[in-house]
């Protein structure tokens, strides 16, 4: 039994369908990533899971039983991209508070609020404002605000949002913690490179639909296939922007052409002699296997969505 | 670059209705409110007063008087226990200085035992009419004491005629012809024959009224301390209130809401659980406004104590919730803001808060009772004014239950948008 099945969520905002069939299952101790371009139905799927959206069509199970719509469920802990903390409150009456809120028995309450600290490296500034922390610490407190209960499963909207590398190795840390301890968690986030770092699967989701979902291998097999991504940093900006072969794109830079090519061979002649006649030479060349982005890319398309 | 700010500052406004509304609406409003509380608007220009008389001599001299009172359309008779049995039984003394009391009208007037043989003697300078008055209305008594010498001149001549002749024929005699005519003429008086030109004017009516304060207040400087501790702390109650409750909003812009929410406490219990905050901080609020009355202006408030407890506990409530209400039905911050201001100060004028509700025009003061303010504050001066029991306090206190209760679940409504969409 999965700790969450979500299958066949729909849901329609007006002329807007925020879920589209989305459908994915969130397995025992993993780190799933859930990517997708701005408004592509992540925060729509989350607000279901938590019980905070009735959904049209589809059903959504945690360890087996269904979510009812207005309920949310005890083993589910949700990491909101809010700093949804008390800025007035010190650390440790944000998380006493919550922790009553959210069931904590009184006995267990103290040595629960010590155990969050020391799991966000809070211990030292426990009796400070919040509204003193600097983002990084904020973050780490709101992630564990969320954990005060045990929840089996959490939720994290964009938990590394604005915080500088130090911070976010903390906070990656503490999902570690987490799964060794069998804790499932759903993590959307913007970062690509995180993602494909740290994330044991991915899922893609566009217009409310899940487009893939699998390990980083999968989803290139999936969507590029064994093609290689091709960098082309011409000498000066294409004045004006050259045609270019299928599977070739220039970048916003106006002189980086970046192309996937199945074989190598044929198509980087083509595109060397584009950049060395209308870009004046060839600054730099690379090619890579496809990497998170390329498949993102691959899959939701460049156009801006808002 | 001057123009570019303009246009700015042009193009902001113009797509903000709540800046429009407050930038010309709210003083228009604020200027019809004010000119009607004030300029005694509100379809009725003439407001009478309202007064109880007693004829304790209920002789045909006392009738005379009494009718001539009734006659006065300044003044709205009662003369009997139940307004609107006129056969009931007529008012005595004691029925009449408990409507005084419990703030029903604001004067009673007695006719008192021996006024007929007092103008049979003396005529009408030897006639002492009480006027039971109550001190939290200062202008009622000083109006009704003028209307009572008017009523007697225009509407009962023959007395004041009769009275001055005793006078004359005492010290200086007349004939039986002068008398006969006199008398015929009097007769006239009486019938009405002779309309109001009894030639009276200028003269006084002869009669004395002795004003007796029926409430016993310590004075009138102290009990305007505690109207205007009342008024002016539910005014701030209801900011108060509705500055607390827009921490909603807030906490729906940080994200702590929706952990609430999310929480073992659920909507309900969030919503509960702030009433309960902000009514005990509106509590607290008004305590530290009567106390500080007491300590600098030496306001009664410790003889008044269960009274202020019940009356400020039920406002705090109906405060809290008020607040709550204008949070969860606002979408922003800047929109309850503009709203609570226009809903709080229309309160508070048409309510009492800002002037005197016994001061406005009869229909001012019905208009009044729609709000919060004048419950909360009939109920205040009932305990410092009118000494009333607790249990005098039911409709105040069930009006205000019912306004908790109402605007709870209309928060409760609004607030459902934050749930399940």
């Amino acid at each position: 039994m999965m700790p969450l099945a979500v299958r066949g969520a729909r849901k329609r905002f007006g002329a807007v369908q925020a879920l589209d069939s989305a459908t994915l299952e969130l397995r025992p101790g993993e780190l799933l990533g859930l990517l997708g371009p701005n408004g592509a139905g992540k925060t729509s799927l989350i607000r279901a899971i938590a019980g905070r959206l009735r959904l049209d069509e589809g059903t959504i199970e945690i360890g087996g039983q269904p979510v009812t719509p207005g309920v949310t469920r005890p083993e589910l802990g949700i990491v909101p991209q809010e700093l949804a903390v008390y800025p007035n409150l010190t650390a440790r009456e944000n998380l006493e508070v919550f922790g009553a809120l959210y069931g904590v028995p009184r006995a267990d309450l103290a040595a629960r609020v010590t155990r969050a600290l020391e799991h966000a490296a809070l211990t030292d500034r426990a009796a400070e404002p919040v509204k003193r922390f600097s983002g990084g610490m904020k973050r780490r407190l709101n992630i564990v605000c969320a954990l005060l209960h045990e929840p089996r499963i959490v939720l994290l909207d964009e938990p590394t949002v604005g915080v500088d590398p130090q911070s976010r190795d903390r906070i990656y840390e503490m999902l570690a913690d987490l799964r060794q301890q069998g804790v499932s968690l759903l993590l959307t986030t913007h970062h690509l490179e995180e993602a494909e770092a740290r994330c044991e699967r991915i899922v893609i989701i566009d217009h409310g639909k899940v487009v893939a979902s699998g390990s980083l291998r999968e989803l290139v097999a999936q969507s590029l296939g064994s093609a290689r991504v091709a960098v082309i940093r011409a000498s000066r900006p294409f004045e004006p922007a050259p045609a270019l072969p299928a599977g070739a794109e220039l970048d916003a830079d106006g002189r980086t052409i970046r192309a996937t090519v199945d074989a190598a061979a044929s198509s980087l002649p083509e595109l060397t002699r584009i950049a060395s006649v209308h870009g004046g030479g060839i600054d730099d060349i690379s090619m890579h296997g496809a990497r998170l982005q390329d498949v993102f890319i691959t899959l939701t398309g460049r156009e801006l969505r808002e | 670059m001057i123009g570019t700010l303009v246009r700015i500052g042009w193009l902001n406004l113009k797509r903000d209705r709540a800046a429009q509304a407050l930038t010309f609406l709210l003083p228009v409003l604020f200027f019809s409110i004010f000119a009607s509380v004030f300029g005694g608007q509100g379809g009725d220009t003439t407001s009478s007063i309202r007064v109880a008389i007693v004829d304790e001599d209920r002789t045909d001299a006392s009738r005379r008087i009494a009718g001539a009172f009734e006659k006065e359309t300044a003044l709205r008779l009662r003369k009997t226990a139940d307004p609107d049995e006129t056969d009931a039984a007529p008012l005595d003394r004691a029925a009449a200085e408990a409507l005084v009391r419990e703030g029903t009208v604001p004067v009673a007037v007695i006719i008192p035992a021996g006024t007929e043989q007092q103008i049979a003697g003396s005529g009408l300078v030897g006639v002492k009419l009480t006027l039971l008055a109550d001190p939290s209305d200062p202008i009622a008594p000083q109006m009704v004491q003028g209307l009572l010498q008017k009523a007697i001149m225009t509407n009962a001549p023959e007395l004041t005629i009769t009275s001055g002749l005793q006078q004359f024929e005492k010290f200086i005699g007349m004939t039986e012809a002068q008398r006969q005519a006199i008398d015929g003429y009097v007769a006239q008086l009486k019938s009405g024959d002779a309309a109001s030109t009894a030639g009276a004017s200028g003269a006084m009516a002869g009669f004395t009224i002795d004003v007796v304060n029926v409430l016993g207040g310590s004075g009138q400087a102290e009990d305007l301390v505690a109207f205007y501790a009342a008024g002016i702390g539910v005014m701030f109650l209801l900011f108060s209130c509705s500055a607390a409750g827009g921490a909603m909003i807030d906490e729906v812009d940080s994200g702590t809401l929706e952990r609430l929410i999310g929480s073992r406490a659920g909507m309900r219990g969030v919503l509960i659980g702030k009433w309960a905050f902000i009514a005990m901080m509106g509590f607290l609020q008004l305590t530290v406004m009567f106390l500080w009355g007491w300590l600098v202006f030496g306001l009664d408030l410790w003889s008044h104590i269960p009274g202020f407890v019940v009356m400020t506990a039920f406002s705090a409530a109906a405060g809290a919730a008020l607040g709550l209400m204008l949070a969860t039905a606002s979408r922003t911050r800047a929109q309850l803001s503009g709203l609570s201001t226009i809903l709080i100060l229309t309160m508070s004028a048409l309510g009492g808060s800002m002037f005197p509700r016994f001061l406005m025009s009869e229909t001012m003061q019905k208009m009044g009772l729609v709000t919060f303010n004048a419950w909360a504050l009939d109920g205040y001066l009932k305990v410092f004014w009118r000494e009333a029991p607790l249990w005098a306090l039911w409709p105040q206190v069930a009006v205000l239950s019912i306004v908790t209760i109402v605007l709870l679940t209309a928060a409760r409504l609004f607030a459902r948008r934050w749930e399940v969409v």
